[in-house]
């Protein structure tokens, strides 16, 4: 949301960004699909108030019991409990913490070091823009999965490492965005007659390019977060992100795997909240893509 | 395109290659641990065979001149012994790789073979409940974690339904003769028509569940192109020459409109590499993603520094790959 009042400071008029974003939100299935993903941020910032139970409370006799619509149900546990007997509902509301946490973080930092990066190669060139390019390309080398799970398995499990992992390789998307919107805003009039007036090379990148190119990254970091969260998902499944005790989705679906056969119930929920969540993201991102491209506007 | 210009791509993608080769040298060098005793475990070995075995592995040299051997040493495919095999890395990763090949071959078949009738099929049926269930489906392919997907096509038809067995590549009492390492192709080779059904039962869950995110991509891609070239003059024109529907489809549209669709698919067929550790580790399958997670856990690095390398260099020569039939397809892009 930052990124809104910078843009608005910049015109007096509504910016190009504020006008989209009144188109997004003209379509029903967008802002269902906002209000969930922030329905999961509140479930990720007040956990502890919302959660019924400790996510790490175990109880021997509640071992793997089912949810509360099934024969042997508590109410009380309405998606039922693990093999330690431990309450999945709450499990993944704290879970979402993590999902949440990863996703943001991961694409704050990454488009951040997108935008320096991107803008710097767009607009200076030369040198610059070849090293960078090159890094990128470099990056882009590597399959992302592939390039995640060497990384852990070199820096060991933790937070900490995933939030590592996943913007070594991240922050190449933004950047290439920026840069190749940065190459055709370059020799747009605005940045000539900005440049005319003696403004500084900073000053035109951040105040004059900047807001005009931000459109495609807001679409970008969006569709990306999708990526992210699974990516974390699929890091903590194979037991190389979050360790327990702590609840993350990815690592409670595997830890429902060896149950699957009399308990479908424990991996299944957690599942089904990251595609709640995934699916959510990318219906908005593309609504966004939508209210962003002048080809959709009437 | 000319010899030329071909050639002129392969050099550039050296840089890349080198690049590549420093991020995974480095990469191994960050590793917490002396690899001398991780590989030397529990056993008791005197304080100079440790120091022998650190100078046959070269670990005794300067950072720069283990650099250059890990270079040359990759360029010829050594990659040095697998700490837990004790036999070359490499045999051990070819030993693998046809498992894994087959999988991604057979979830890239099977993303082709539904992706393009159902993006064109929603193109030619535009705003139809068809196109709808396109659409959607494509929405939950992209967002389905493959390895929730995986447990859940597991639960269903091998728990449930017990239509397919739950992993591995062939049942244990078949016999099947190697010749290509693929068991499809084998079973074929052999006459052993059993043993061809019983691997594709095995082969058809795991290939699902790695094809669903590329089928969902190339449904979109294949349908956005087909209502482009649908909307092109030689289509109207055709249509006004009085051409039935379903040939203009499939003799003028179709060819032009599967272009973006097979550049994709090369370029997709990248990211099946990255999603075949979720997928082997799901079911079992004995190929060289899974090959990786349990060396990550056993800390047989050599073995996961050549799988990254040799994943990422698979990844640009795919990508190349899908670079050049993208412009043979279209002679207006140049090079």
């Amino acid at each position: 949301m930052t990124v809104l009042s910078n843009s608005s400071n910049v015109a007096q008029e509504p910016s190009l960004l504020v006008r989209n974003l009144l188109l997004f939100a003209r379509s029903k299935l967008s802002i269902v699909s906002i209000f969930i993903v922030f329905g999961f941020c509140i479930l990720a910032l007040f956990s502890p108030w919302i959660a019924p139970h400790d996510p790490n409370e175990t109880d021997l006799f509640l071992r793997l019991l089912p949810p509360f619509w099934i024969e042997g149900g508590d109410i009380a546990y309405p998606l039922g409990c693990d093999a330690l007997g431990r309450d999945i509902l709450s499990r993944i509301i704290y879970g979402s913490r993590v999902s949440i946490f990863v996703g943001l973080s991961v694409i704050l930092i990454a488009t951040s070091i997108g935008i320096l990066t991107g803008l710097s190669a767009g607009y200076f060139g030369g040198r610059i823009d070849s090293v960078i390019s090159r890094i990128v390309d470099i990056l882009l080398a590597f399959p992302y999965l592939i390039f995640a799970i060497a990384l852990m398995a070199m820096m060991g499990p933790g937070l900490q490492n995933i939030l590592i992992a996943l913007v070594y390789k991240e922050w190449v998307i933004p950047c290439r965005v920026v840069r190749g919107e940065v190459l055709s805003a370059r020799k747009a009039e605005y940045v000539e007659a900005a440049k005319a007036s003696g403004a500084s090379n900073r000053y035109i990148m951040l105040r004059e390019i900047l807001p005009n190119i931000l459109s495609p990254v807001v679409v970008v970091s969006t569709v990306r977060m999708a990526h992210v969260i699974i990516l974390e998902a699929s890091l903590s499944f194979l037991g190389l992100g979050i360790q327990p005790p702590t609840a993350s989705w990815g690592s409670m679906v595997a830890d429902g795997r060896v149950f699957m056969l009399e308990s479908w119930w424990v991996s299944t929920f957690p599942g089904l909240a990251i595609l709640i969540l995934v699916l959510a993201l990318n219906i908005a991102s593309q609504g966004l893509r939508d209210a962003f491209d002048p080809k959709f506007h009437d | 395109m000319s010899f030329g210009k071909l050639f002129g791509r392969l050099i550039q993608l050296f840089p890349v290659l080198l690049g590549v080769g420093i991020i995974v040298f480095f990469m191994t060098e960050l590793t917490p641990g002396d690899p001398v005793e991780i590989m030397l475990g529990d056993s008791h070995v005197t304080e100079e065979q440790e120091i022998a075995l650190r100078h046959d592995m070269g670990l005794d040299l300067p950072v720069h001149e283990r650099f250059v051997k890990f270079l040359t040493n990759t360029a010829t495919g050594n990659f040095g012994l697998s700490y837990f095999h004790r036999r070359p890395v490499a045999d051990v990763i070819a030993e693998r790789l046809p498992a894994t090949i087959e999988l991604s071959l057979v979830a890239l078949i099977f993303a082709l073979i539904t992706s393009i009738p159902l993006g064109v099929l929603a193109a030619i049926k535009k705003n139809t409940l068809l196109d709808r269930v396109a659409t959607v489906g494509s929405l939950f392919g992209v967002s389905m974690p493959g390895f929730w997907f995986g447990i859940l096509l597991l639960l269903l038809f091998a728990v449930k339904l017990q239509w397919l067995p739950v992993s591995g590549r062939i049942s244990y009492d078949i016999e099947v003769p190697i010749v290509t390492g693929f068991l499809l192709i084998d079973t074929l080779l052999d006459g052993n028509w059993t043993g061809f059904k019983d691997a594709f039962k095995h082969i058809f869950l795991p290939a699902v569940t790695l094809g669903l995110p590329m089928a969902a991509i190339l449904t979109r891609v294949t349908r956005t192109s087909m209502l482009e070239v649908i909307n092109q003059d030689y289509i109207t024109f055709a249509e006004a020459k009085g051409l039935r529907k379903r040939s203009i489809i499939f003799k003028h549209a179709l060819k032009n409109a599967l272009i973006p669709t097979i550049t994709v698919a090369a370029i997709e067929t990248g990211s099946l590499l990255g999603g075949n550790m979720i997928v082997e580790t799901v079911f079992g399958w004995p190929g060289l993603g899974r090959l990786v997670v349990e060396s990550i856990f056993i800390r047989n690095y050599p073995l996961v520094q050549a799988a990254v390398l040799f994943y990422a260099v698979t990844y640009v020569l795919l990508n190349f790959v899908a670079d050049i039939l993208y412009t043979k397809m279209n002679p207006r892009v140049e090079l």
